[in-house]
């Protein structure tokens, strides 16, 4: 009953927080919305007992990415206020996708479902696994590290090119590096 | 937004108290991320916030003295080589690509050598990644030197 109620409270909060974020005309405020839809994204989570998800969530979106997006609005120039445009087809759009998603939510397993599928494939292995021979109690980080070893370093190496690329594109002076570069390579011949 | 120095008393007091927590607490993330909820990644962007704080209170260029650039970008090639080596390790050991059973002569210590190796690794490269992204977020549009 609990569950539900901090559930329902938590979700209305968030259709109050996109409803404002639809309304806002000011950058600075829509990315203090997202960031607090992100923080309301998890506590839902923590909500139910994905705490892992939960602290990534709150880190990340609502954190960093909080901190990015304040300084690329403080980098942008005064916005012009845009003409309303037709929101005829967006909204078509909009109405279409929720019709879908709410058809495949429709269908998904319930919640907690012991014989949903995620829970019958290798989940069982896992835990009963990792209990008995790596002794580590949080299953998140063996599965992360050990079991999916392959795809968190792909994760790392994502990470690793988008910094290398936003350095490239922004950093100003990369052409007189370059200069530099080619002078020390002189001086040390 | 180099120069712009947050002339508040409040505001570089605060930060300076709160600059050595946030740290212990991305370390504490970093490595108790075995027993409780947390890993590299968590750790990485609590570590990094606390360079980003720094940087936005007292400037770009203290922040960039704190971590010169350089030396941060060689961090972020450290972090995925980190990774990456532990898996070549485990190769020449007879193991397996990322096989940390072999890292030690008991497979579950091999496994706790190896996740705790591996979460530093994502751990450098996620914080230093961060940074990098702040401050060529932040430096952008100046004309520098």
């Amino acid at each position: 009953m609990n569950f539900l109620l901090i559930n329902f409270f938590l979700i209305s909060l968030l259709l109050v927080t996109t409803f404002f974020i639809f309304k806002t005309t000011s950058l600075i405020s829509v990315v203090a919305l997202t960031g607090a839809f992100t923080l309301l994204c998890s506590a839902i989570y923590v909500n139910l007992d994905a705490v892992d998800v939960a602290f990534t969530e709150a880190a990340v979106g609502s954190g960093i990415s909080t901190i990015l997006m304040v300084m690329a609005a403080a980098k942008l120039p005064e916005g012009k206020k845009n003409k309303l445009l037709n929101l005829f087809p967006s909204i078509i759009l909009a109405v279409a996708i929720s019709l879908i998603l709410i058809i495949i939510i429709a269908n998904l397993p319930l919640l907690g479902d012991p014989n949903a599928p995620i829970h019958l494939h290798v989940v069982p292995e896992y835990l009963k696994e990792s209990k008995d021979f790596f002794h580590i109690p949080n299953v998140v980080t063996n599965i992360l590290a050990s079991y999916r070893g392959f795809d968190t370093l792909g994760e790392t190496i994502v990470i690793f090119t988008a910094g290398l690329g936003v350095i490239a594109l922004l950093t100003s002076n990369t052409l007189n590096r370059k200069t530099n570069f080619k002078k020390n390579k002189k001086n040390e011949r | 937004m180099r120069d712009k120095i947050s002339s508040s008393p409040v505001l570089s007091v605060v930060s300076k108290i709160l600059f050595a927590p946030i740290i212990i607490f991305g370390l504490y993330v970093q490595f108790h991320g075995d027993y409780g909820p947390g890993g590299g990644f968590q750790a990485g962007v609590i570590v990094a916030a606390a360079f980003i704080l720094y940087s936005m209170i007292f400037g770009l260029s203290k922040g960039e003295t704190l971590v010169p650039i350089m030396i941060n970008r060689y961090l972020m090639c450290i972090g995925v080589l980190l990774y990456a080596g532990v898996g070549i390790v485990s190769i020449f050991l007879d193991g397996m690509y990322l096989d940390y059973n072999v890292l030690s002569s008991d497979p579950s210590t091999g496994q706790h050598i190896g996740i705790i190796l591996v979460e530093l690794g994502v751990g450098i490269t996620v914080a230093t990644v961060m940074i990098a992204l702040y401050h060529s977020f932040a430096s952008f549009g100046e004309i520098n030197e």
